[in-house]
């Protein structure tokens, strides 16, 4: 999901051995489909797409501890509280999950589909960013969740192949005890955040990155059809010597190198709760220009063990899964229908930013539109 | 990779990657992965062969020559995240040598934080490319018979004389030989830079690995690939130059 300096090996050979061996494996040769899905009452849990298809949630649950792991890929523990999920998870029934490459991009992830094709080490689901969800949508395999009729429509794929999970805002975390608060955007450009001011990550590669573009967009005059202006924000921020070209993590925050960090506010909060006694985190959330996305989840059509897959996002919909969201500040998709239910956890959903006005969602072409404006002009303008 | 640089997502043949891949922002990491390489090719060739230098003149099983042939060895492959690490460890914003400094007013980052762009993997790289140059440049200088400087100073010669006309010529392939296997070396370094360096990607192996994980920038793994093969390309006429120098080279140091 989100981008960290890689993690590849320390080589400086000839020719970067690693790197064209990655380009030169990226084709993974077609195969056969599998036929190794775990069969409940004749019908092949790859198949399925919904529980009736297990005769029901129980049978869900059997055919699920029989194949008795689940793969998952790309889920740091401090992300939107993902550590206690799985732990839930793996409390709750009798199934391993095995978590791979936690800090892997959304591209990463359907990489490692494509090489591990086959074998039994390839991931079960996906947690993607809007844009790797919509472009693979024909790797995933078709299933509705039980609580599927409570997302609304816009937030997911009509066939069941892709569903939005949990949302967040863009924000701004900072070290109360080092800057002055901000209350927009264009405060950062002042003298008092000289060489503070770090992006989670370069945007051309990594979504939050990207979204913290266009919220410097929406605060310096651009829109979601124009983002030029948030690249022009950053080529400003680094001529007045404000932006730190570091990757933000929870230990730059907490040893104080990154004062200040724009993120997702469930990732600043989180600093906030991870660091108190340490660091004065605050996050705020600037109202003159709200950028909110969805991530998307997905089941790999190809997913070694499909019955685990399937109960793993039974899981995540669940009361219990959306309120574990919500303790780690990602605002859970069924939230509209858990408030009106009463089921939602009221001290943890009373914690997530207050906002006034709509949040804007950039649509597939204003990201498309984006993303080739800042290939062009991202390296330039922070250099 | 050959073949992925010469196909589009559909499969059809098209040279679009490979005109891509020499414009616009792939045009200028081109350019500054070619004056990094350069630049941390020369700084680390000149010291390199001063330090092998001071080696030789030493004595030949020495404890100069032992430690400083043996660190090398062990530092010219130290690249990677160890090294990155270390250097942030030592001039980083919170590092040993900036705190020192900063407590006595100097502050090295007055300019920027020039420790995450190109100058500060031309530091970190010269690291890596003095040790490689000591190893590789050694033998030439070995090679140097004591005879010649004789017969040099006999035949009435000076020393700048010997420099000149003998020893010079004699170890100028083998000198720009070692440049140039330097030049190849920091050019197609990656995990030192992907390390040290995580906004803009300003040198093509961060372009490559942009293009194949963004979540941002989709279905561009053939231009990260025709990236590849301009790299490719370029390492095979640096390495074409490196082999007429050598070849060159060997004919004295039998």
């Amino acid at each position: 999901m989100r981008l960290l300096p890689a993690r590849s090996r320390p080589t400086i050979a000839l020719l970067g051995a690693a790197l064209l061996l990655t380009a030169a494996c990226g084709d993974a040769p077609e195969r056969e489909t599998s036929t190794a899905g775990s069969d409940t009452g004749g019908v092949a849990a790859a198949t399925a797409t919904s529980v009736a298809d297990f005769g029901g949630f129980d049978g869900l649950v059997e055919a699920a501890e029989t194949e008795g792991t689940l793969n998952v890929i790309a889920l740091p523990p401090d992300w939107t509280n993902y550590a206690e999920v799985i732990s839930t998870f793996e409390q709750t029934y009798d199934i391993e999950v095995d978590s791979a490459q936690p800090d892997a991009s959304s591209q990463e992830e359907i990489n490692a589909a494509e090489q591990l094709a086959g074998t039994d080490r390839a991931p079960d689901v996906f947690d993607l960013g809007p844009a790797v969800a919509t472009a693979n949508v024909d790797t995933f395999a078709p299933y509705k969740v039980q609580t599927w009729d409570d997302v609304a429509d816009e937030l997911k794929d009509p066939d069941g192949r892709s569903i939005s999970d949990y949302g967040g805002l863009m924000s701004i975390g900072y070290d109360a005890d080092s800057v002055p608060a901000p209350t927009s955007v264009l405060d950062l450009l002042k003298p008092d955040y000289r060489g503070k001011v770090a992006l989670n990550g370069d945007p051309t590669q990594a979504g939050a990155a990207f979204a913290g573009v266009a919220m410097a967009a929406l605060g310096n005059g651009g829109s979601a059809d124009d983002i030029a202006p948030g690249i022009e924000f950053f080529r400003q921020l680094k001529a007045a010597g404000n932006f730190l070209p570091v990757d933000p993590t929870p230990a730059t925050i907490a040893s104080g190198q990154t004062p200040v960090v724009i993120d997702w506010d469930y990732t600043n909060a989180a600093q906030s709760e991870t660091l108190e006694g340490q660091r004065n985190w605050e996050v705020v959330v600037p109202q003159e220009a709200l950028v909110s996305s969805y991530y998307v989840q997905a089941i790999n059509a190809d997913a070694p063990h499909p019955a685990a897959a399937r109960l793993w996002q039974e899981f995540l919909y669940s009361d219990v899964g959306q309120n574990l969201w919500l303790k780690g500040y990602g605002r859970p998709v069924r939230e509209a229908a858990m408030v009106e239910a009463g089921t939602i956890d009221e001290a943890a959903y009373a914690k997530l930013p207050q906002v006034s006005g709509e949040a804007v969602t950039l649509t597939e072409e204003q990201t498309a539109a984006a993303a080739a404006l800042l290939s062009a002009g991202w390296a330039e303008a922070i250099s | 990779m050959v073949a992925g640089a010469f196909v589009d997502d559909s499969g059809a043949l098209t040279t679009a990657n490979l005109r891509a891949a020499v414009s616009g922002p792939y045009l200028s990491a081109f350019s500054r992965s070619l004056q990094l390489s350069a630049i941390t090719a020369v700084v680390g060739a000149v010291l390199g062969a001063l330090l092998a230098w001071a080696v030789v003149t030493g004595k030949p099983d020495g404890n100069l020559r032992r430690v400083v042939t043996s660190a090398s060895g062990v530092l010219a492959q130290f690249g990677g995240v160890t090294l990155a690490f270390a250097f942030l460890a030592t001039v980083g914003f919170e590092g040993l040598v900036t705190v020192f400094l900063r407590e006595r007013g100097i502050d090295i980052f007055a300019g920027g934080a020039w420790i995450f762009e190109l100058p500060g993997l031309v530091l970190v790289y010269t690291y890596f490319q003095i040790p490689l140059m000591v190893i590789v440049f050694l033998p030439a200088l070995d090679g140097l018979k004591p005879q010649w400087r004789e017969a040099a100073r006999n035949l009435g010669g000076s020393a700048w004389t010997y420099w000149r006309r003998v020893a010079g010529p004699v170890l100028a392939p083998a000198f720009f030989g070692s440049m140039l296997l330097l030049f190849a070396n920091a050019f197609s370094a990656y995990a030192t830079a992907a390390a040290l360096v995580s906004q803009g990607a300003p040198i093509v192996p961060l372009q490559i690995r942009n293009l194949q994980t963004s979540e941002v920038l989709l279905g561009q793994q053939n231009l990260g690939r025709a990236l590849g093969f301009g790299m490719v390309v370029v390492v095979a006429i640096v390495m074409g130059l490196y082999a007429l120098l050598q070849r060159r080279t060997t004919r004295w140091l039998r």
